[in-house]
């Protein structure tokens, strides 16, 4: 527990934090408005094109949890952490455990603020929360952005620079893998395996395509393995590495 | 109680400690010497579980540092004062440190009042001046009460009354029992802080022994003799065996190793030579220091066996 409580008071104590969950819940609900009223004008608007701007909430959060790991190797702290906490493993899950709620809370209340400004704001959609699927589209946004700022995290202790972490992390899940599944050959064969098209898949309305990973809810399993997958292999380099 | 036994850290082709193997005492603070480069940072580094040893080992209480369930409660350590974050508050700095070892809360403002920082204790640490930050980084330090503490460079950049606050400080810690490990290359005020040393040089043992033998058997006693006569003086003493060096703007001056004043009297008092003065000159740290290093430096693919040696011969 004393790991889990000093990583909270960490990313409590300084303002870039706040302003980044700010940012992210902010740009979340109003570019979500924006885009469900672009729908609006041709079609019923569902719960799922109340999502459409996630990504961007998810990139945000996504550069915070890089930062609450590179500042540390940035400043210097990282030796002081190392001091208070010897097992790495211990103190990199804790920093992951507490990035992750809080990036999954400022998720699910974009999620839920793009969801509620387009019912309130956008009369004649069908907006009901009444299945298991809309509540994945909705709620789902909260996991994917916990897994997400694992993710990053494991970037930012593989990576230790800020400038380096943070081009990957907002190259990675928003471009990078859509050329990847352009390539030739290659991109059908891994399209499937890449853990963002996957994380997307699982808060799709309907799903994309066929095969083992077609149904959202093994897509999502396949994106939260993937994710420990990536932390595991950071938490070894850390643990080998010299500081 | 710190144990180091045959350790050596490679980073890469670079052998930074080589075989070293020494133990520091508790109740007595023990100063950690050597010139830049020789290895004491690493040598901490590596004893607090930061860096892998390459070979050998360091134990704290009996325990490698890393096996240590909440090591702050056993071992204090201050290695670079600027590792905090500059827009966190001092209190918050020492707020998330005591949170991961489980300390009570109050003694954040506890070690805050013993360093001298509870004024200042919401500012931002990026705020600090180097002193400020000093402090603060041994408040981290003593934040568990632990019976161990290594000390990197603590004077480095303090003014003459920081560095008189932390030799009281380290002294104090001591006399309470604990393990104190000071590193510093500033000889002079190890020769007042310390009772105890530990010198290395190119990341071998040099001298582990108490301060006032390293001084004795590491350095020549040397003798300020002024006279009008120098010239022939000096001649006198030198068919005696001594060695002269003449003494900067003096020209009457001479610096004289290898004969007691006795002896030079002797000397003078056979040749019927004046003399104006015969002032001793105690050796010090500094020149005890700088000819085991530098003796060390010489033997550039020597072994462990020449680097332990202390040079019988003069520079």
């Amino acid at each position: 527990m004393g790991p889990i409580t000093a990583e909270r008071i960490k990313l409590t104590s300084t303002r870039a934090p706040w302003w980044s969950a700010a940012a992210a819940l902010l740009t979340t609900t109003g570019a979500g408005l924006l885009l469900a009223a672009t729908v609006a004008t041709t079609e019923p608007v569902t719960v799922a094109a109340t999502q459409s701007a996630r990504v961007v909430g998810t990139t945000v959060l996504m550069v915070l949890a890089v930062l609450a790991v590179t500042t540390e190797y940035a400043t210097g702290t990282i030796g002081t952490t190392f001091l208070a906490v010897p097992d790495r493993a211990a103190a990199l899950r804790a920093k992951a455990v507490v990035v992750a709620v809080l990036a999954g809370l400022v998720g699910l209340a974009g999620a839920l603020g793009s969801w509620a400004a387009s019912a309130l704001l956008l009369p004649g959609g069908d907006l009901a929360l009444t299945g298991p699927d809309e509540w994945r589209q909705v709620a789902g946004v909260r996991l994917v952005d916990a897994g997400a700022a694992v993710v990053a995290v494991a970037i930012g202790v593989l990576v230790r620079r800020t400038a380096g972490a943070v081009t990957l992390v907002l190259v990675w899940p928003a471009v990078g893998e859509s050329l990847i599944g352009l390539v030739p050959v290659v991109g059908p064969a891994v399209g499937p395996l890449l853990p963002f098209q996957a994380a997307d898949r699982f808060l799709a309305d309907a799903p994309a395509g066929g095969g083992l990973l077609g149904s959202p809810w093994l897509a999502g399993v396949w994106f939260a393995l993937f994710t420990a997958i990536l932390f595991a292999i950071a938490v070894r380099v850390a643990r080998h590495r010299d500081l | 109680m710190i144990e180091i036994r045959g350790l050596t850290k490679r980073y890469g082709p670079t052998t930074a400690v080589d075989d070293l193997s020494f133990r520091v005492e508790p109740g007595r603070v023990t100063g950690f010497l050597g010139p830049n480069g020789s290895g004491k940072s690493t040598t901490m580094r590596v004893a607090l579980g930061l860096d892998r040893a390459t070979a050998g080992e360091a134990l704290l209480d009996g325990t490698p540092y890393r096996d240590l369930r909440y090591p702050l409660r056993t071992v204090g350590a201050l290695l670079d004062a600027r590792w905090v974050h500059p827009n966190r508050s001092a209190r918050a700095h020492l707020r998330w440190i005591a949170a991961s070892n489980a300390l009570p809360a109050g003694r954040v403002d506890t070690v805050l009042e013993q360093v001298g920082l509870t004024a200042v204790a919401d500012r931002r640490a990026g705020a600090f001046s180097l002193g400020m930050s000093q402090r603060l980084g041994i408040a981290a330090a003593l934040l568990g009460d632990p019976g161990t503490l290594l000390f990197d460079e603590p004077v480095n950049g303090l003014d003459p009354e920081g560095v008189r606050w932390i030799r009281r400080l380290v002294q104090g810690l001591a006399a309470e029992g604990r393990t104190v490990l000071v590193s510093s290359h500033l000889l002079s005020e190890m020769a007042v802080a310390a009772s105890h040393l530990v010198v290395i040089g190119r990341g071998r043992l040099i001298a582990e022994s108490t301060t006032a033998e390293f001084i004795d058997s590491a350095a020549d006693d040397t003798v300020l003799v002024r006279t009008p006569q120098p010239v022939l003086l000096a001649e006198a003493l030198r068919r005696a065996g001594a060695s002269i060096v003449p003494v900067d703007g003096d020209d009457l001056g001479l610096s004289v190793t290898g004969a007691t004043p006795e002896k030079i009297g002797e000397v003078a008092a056979a040749r019927g030579l004046v003399l104006h003065g015969l002032t001793p000159q105690h050796a010090s740290l500094e020149n005890a220091f700088l000819r085991l290093t530098g003796h060390d430096v010489e033997y550039v693919s020597g072994g462990p066996d020449q680097a332990a040696a202390v040079p019988a011969a003069g520079r």
